[in-house]
C-alpha cells in the first residue's frame, strides 16, 4: 500500500463520509470516536468524583464542610490538616513506635494463647491509639488470612485438578447425621461441645471403617469442586451467629485468630475456583516426568507447579487481600473491642454525640482506601495481561 | 513393593497419603466454619435463645420464628403489607401462576424425576414470590425486606449489566488510552464497601453535598431523597452500581476481546452496520460469559448490607433494609432466634433463585457455547 493511494482515498471522501464512515477496517469514524470518548470521560468523572470528594473533605475544617459545598482547594476553601492531626496526634501513644508495640502485643498474645492450656499468663491490653491499632489489626489480619486462604485453597485446587477422589455418598450422609447429633446433644442435652464432637469424630471413623465399604454410590472431583465453590452462595449472616457462639465457647471471641480463620474460609471458594483453572491448564507431562524422577507430590507442587502458576497466584493473592481488607460483616460480630479493623473504626466514627465529624472520618477513609487503590492498579496489570481470563470464561 | 511398611519413612508415608493431606485442610475448614454453622443455625432459628450467666439457653419453639415472618406480627416488615389486593395484583399473580404451571407441565417430558423435583421447588418459589409481588407492590402497598432485597438484586444487576457491558463495548473498540480507562474503571470495585457508603452519603447529601447548587437550579432545594422509600432505594442502587459496574466491565471486556477480530472485520468489509455486527457476531459469543457473570453478581448482590446500613440505616422506616440488614438489626435487639430464622430464609431464597438461574439459563448457554 503506497502513501499516494491512502491520500487519494482520504481526499475523495465527502464531509458526511468523513464523519460517519470509518476510514479503514479496524478504525472508528469521527463521530463514533467522539461519542465513545464522551461516554468514557463521563464515566471516569463519575468514578473518580466520590473519591476526590472524600480526599478534599479530609482537608476541610468544620466550617468548610458545614457551610455548603466547596469544590476546589485553595480556590473555594483553605485546606488544612486539622482532621489528620486529630487522628495522629490527639490520642495517647500516637507515634510510629506504637505500630511496633502493637506487633509485639500480637506476638505476645498469640504466645499466651498457645500456652494457655498449660501456663496462664495475662494477655497484654492494646494501647489507645485508634488509627494505628486499627491499621495494624487490618494489615495483620488480612495478610495472615490471605496466606492461610491461598495456601489451603491452592493445595485443594491442585489436588482436585490432579488426584482422583471418590468420597462415598453414604459416608457423607453418616457425617451429616453425626453433625446433627452433636448439635442436638450440645444444645438440648447440655453435653459439653468438646465431648460430643470427640465422640462423634471417633464414631465417624469407626463407622467409615466398618460399614463404609458397603456403600456404592460415590462422588467425583467435579462434585467436590462444585460443592466448595457453591459455598460462596452461603450468605455470611447465616453462619455468623453460630460462629459467634462457637468462638465464645472456645474463648476466641475478639481475637485476631478468629477473624483470620473466618476470612480465610469465606474466600476459600474464590481461591479454589481461580486456582483450579490455572492448575488444570498446566501440561501434565512435566509433573509425570518429575514423578518418574522420584519427586514427592508436595515437592512437585512446591517446586514445579507453583512457580509455573506464579502470575495467577499473584493475582489471586491480591484479590483475596483486597477482599479481606474490605470485610465488614464478620468484623462487626466478632471484633468488638480489641481487634477493631479499619472498616469498624470508620463505622465507629459515625456514632459521635456532637454529630458526625465528616472531615475526620474522611481522613480515616483515605487511610483505609489508599492501600486498596494501589492494589487495584497492580491487579489491573495482571488482568490486562489476561491472567484471570480462563476463570472468567466460566 | 517399595519396601515393607516397617521400613517406610515418614516422608514416604506422607507422600502415599498426599491426596488426603492436600485436600483435608480446605475441607476441614469449610466443614467447621460453613457446614456446621449452617446446620447449627437451624437450631437457633427453631429456638428461643436467651443469654444467661452460664452461656446460652435454648428453648425449642418449632417453626414459630419462621411463621412469624409470614403470618405474625413481623409480616409487614418481612413480606410487606399484603392487603387490600388490587385487581392488577390478582391479574399478574394469575398470569404468573398459569405460565409457571404450564412450564412445569411441559417440562415433565424433558427431565428426570430429580429434575422434576427441582423444577417443582422453583415453581413453588416463583408462585410464592408472584403472590407477594401481586399483594404488596402491584396493589400499591409497601414492600418488605424480601422484595427490597430482590429489588436490589434484579434492578442492581440489570443496571450494572447494561452499563458495564456498554462501557466494555466502548473500551473494546480501537481507541487509544484503553489501559488508562481500564485502571480508572476498575478502582471502585476494590474500594471498601463501607467507604463507598460514606462517600456516597456525603456526595448525595442534599444540603452540604456537591450537587446542592444543581438541585436548587432545577427547583428541588427542599427535596430529600432519604424520606421517600423509592428514591432512597434508587440512591442505594447508584452507590451499589458505582461499586459493582467495574466487575461486569472487566469480565465483559475480557469476553469481548476474546471475540475473534477477523469475524468482525470480515463483516465490516461486507458492509454490515455496527448494530448488526454486535447482534449477529459479538453477542452470541459473549452470552455464556454474560450469564455466568450475572450469576456471580447476583450471588453477591443477595448479601448486600453495608450500603443501606450506612446510607440510610435501613430507613425511612424499614424500606431500604435488605434481609441481611434486617437480620442484623434483629440480632442487635437480642432476638437471636428470629435473626437466625431471617438469615435462613435468605439462604433458602438465594439458593433456590441462584440454582434455578444456573440450571435453566447458565448451563444451557455454556453447553451451547461448547458445541
Amino acid at each position: 500500500m503506497s502513501d499516494a493511494s491512502y491520500k487519494f482515498e482520504k481526499s475523495g471522501r465527502t464531509l458526511m463520509e468523513q464523519l460517519f464512515e470509518p476510514p479503514a477496517v479496524g478504525k472508528m469514524s469521527l463521530v463514533a470516536k467522539i461519542v465513545a470518548y464522551t461516554f468514557l470521560a463521563i464515566w471516569s468523572v463519575f468514578v473518580l468524583f466520590p473519591i476526590y470528594w472524600v480526599i478534599i473533605t479530609s482537608f476541610k475544617d468544620a466550617a468548610a464542610v458545614n457551610q455548603g459545598p466547596f469544590y476546589i482547594p485553595f480556590v473555594d476553601f483553605q485546606p488544612n490538616l486539622d482532621a489528620w492531626r486529630a487522628q495522629f496526634n490527639t490520642d495517647l501513644h500516637c507515634d510510629l513506635s506504637s505500630i511496633l508495640r502493637q506487633l509485639y502485643l500480637l506476638v505476645h498474645n498469640s504466645f499466651v494463647f498457645v500456652v494457655s492450656p498449660v501456663i496462664s499468663l495475662t494477655p497484654m491490653e492494646p494501647q489507645i491509639c485508634k488509627i494505628y491499632l486499627a491499621f495494624t489489626n487490618s494489615v495483620v489480619i488480612s495478610i495472615a488470612s490471605t496466606i492461610l486462604c491461598v495456601t489451603v485453597g491452592s493445595m485443594a485446587a491442585y489436588a482436585l485438578a490432579r488426584i482422583q477422589y471418590k468420597p462415598k455418598f453414604g459416608n457423607i450422609l453418616v457425617f451429616v447425621a453425626l453433625i446433627v447429633a452433636v448439635i442436638f446433644a450440645t444444645t438440648y442435652a447440655g453435653i459439653p461441645w468438646w465431648a460430643s464432637s470427640a465422640v462423634a469424630l471417633a464414631l465417624f471413623f469407626f463407622l467409615v471403617r466398618s460399614i463404609g465399604r458397603y456403600f456404592r454410590m460415590a462422588l467425583g472431583n467435579g462434585d467436590i469442586l462444585f460443592w466448595i465453590i457453591s459455598q460462596r452462595i452461603l450468605p455470611p449472616i447465616v453462619v455468623v451467629i453460630p460462629v459467634y457462639v462457637m468462638f465464645q465457647a472456645v474463648g476466641l471471641l475478639d481475637t485476631h485468630l478468629a477473624l483470620i480463620v473466618l476470612y480465610a474460609v469465606a474466600n476459600l471458594p474464590i481461591v479454589v475456583w481461580l486456582m483450579h483453572d490455572f492448575f488444570a491448564s498446566l501440561p501434565i507431562e512435566l509433573e509425570e516426568s518429575a514423578q518418574l524422577d522420584g519427586a514427592t507430590r508436595l515437592g512437585i507442587f512446591w517446586e514445579i507447579v507453583l512457580p509455573l502458576t506464579r502470575p495467577g497466584l499473584a493475582a489471586t493473592t491480591l484479590l483475596i487481600l483486597v477482599l479481606n481488607w474490605n470485610e465488614y460483616l464478620f468484623a462487626v460480630f466478632i471484633a468488638t473491642v480489641k481487634v477493631q479493623t479499619m472498616p469498624i473504626m470508620v463505622a465507629a466514627k459515625n456514632a459521635g454525640e456532637k454529630g458526625v465529624f465528616w472531615w475526620e472520618m474522611c481522613a480515616v477513609i483515605v487511610v483505609m482506601i489508599i492501600p486498596v487503590i494501589l492494589m487495584a492498579i497492580l491487579l489491573t496489570k495482571f488482568i490486562s495481561r489476561g491472567v484471570l481470563q480462563g476463570a472468567m470464561k466460566g | 513393593m517399595a519396601g515393607s511398611p516397617l521400613r517406610e519413612s515418614w516422608g514416604e508415608w506422607i507422600d502415599r497419603h498426599s491426596g488426603t493431606f492436600f485436600i483435608a485442610p480446605a475441607v476441614t475448614l469449610i466443614l467447621i466454619f460453613a457446614i456446621f454453622p449452617t446446620f447449627y443455625s437451624l437450631v437457633f432459628a427453631m429456638s428461643r435463645v436467651r443469654f444467661t450467666g452460664d452461656g446460652l439457653k435454648f428453648r425449642f419453639v418449632g417453626f414459630r420464628n419462621f411463621a412469624k415472618q409470614f403470618f405474625g406480627n413481623d409480616q409487614v416488615h418481612f413480606l410487606g403489607r399484603t392487603e387490600p389486593v388490587s385487581i392488577l395484583g390478582m391479574l399478574v399473580f394469575a398470569v404468573i401462576v398459569v405460565s409457571v404451571l404450564v412450564w412445569l407441565y411441559r417440562s415433565r417430558k424433558i427431565t428426570t424425576w430429580v429434575g422434576m423435583l427441582g423444577r417443582t421447588v422453583s415453581a413453588a418459589m416463583a408462585i410464592f414470590l408472584a403472590w407477594v409481588l401481586g399483594a404488596s407492590l402491584l396493589s400499591g402497598n409497601s414492600i418488605g425486606t424480601i422484595y427490597t432485597t430482590l429489588f436490589y438484586v434484579i434492578v442492581g444487576c440489570g443496571i450494572q449489566f447494561v452499563i458495564g457491558t456498554g462501557l466494555a463495548f466502548l473500551c473494546s473498540q480501537p481507541i487509544s488510552g484503553k489501559n488508562f480507562f481500564r485502571v480508572i474503571f476498575f478502582i471502585p470495585l476494590m474500594v471498601t464497601p463501607l467507604g463507598v457508603g460514606y462517600a456516597m452519603k456525603m456526595v448525595a447529601d442534599v444540603t452540604k453535598g456537591p450537587f446542592e447548587p444543581l438541585l436548587s437550579v432545577i427547583g428541588l432545594e427542599n427535596w430529600v431523597w432519604s424520606v421517600d422509600p423509592w428514591s432512597a432505594r434508587f440512591v442505594m442502587m447508584v452507590g451499589d452500581s458505582w461499586q459493582w459496574i467495574p466487575f461486569i466491565f472487566i469480565c465483559m471486556l475480557a469476553a469481548l476481546e476474546n471475540v475473534p477480530r477477523d469475524h468482525v472485520e470480515a463483516a465490516q468489509v461486507d458492509g454490515a452496520s455496527s448494530i448488526q455486527i454486535f447482534r449477529e457476531i459479538t453477542w452470541p459469543q459473549i452470552v455464556p460469559v454474560a450469564v455466568t457473570v450475572l450469576l456471580i453478581r447476583a450471588v453477591e448482590a443477595f448479601k448486600i448490607v453495608d450500603l443501606p446500613n450506612i446510607m440510610t440505616g435501613g430507613g425511612p422506616g424499614s424500606s431500604t433494609e435488605s434481609m441481611t440488614l434486617h437480620s442484623l438489626y434483629v440480632w442487635r435487639a437480642n432476638d437471636i432466634g428470629t435473626s437466625a430464622a431471617i438469615a435462613y430464609l435468605l439462604l433458602i431464597l438465594t439458593v433456590i433463585l441462584c440454582a434455578s438461574f444456573f440450571n435453566y439459563v447458565v448451563i444451557g448457554q455454556l453447553r451451547r457455547a461448547k458445541e
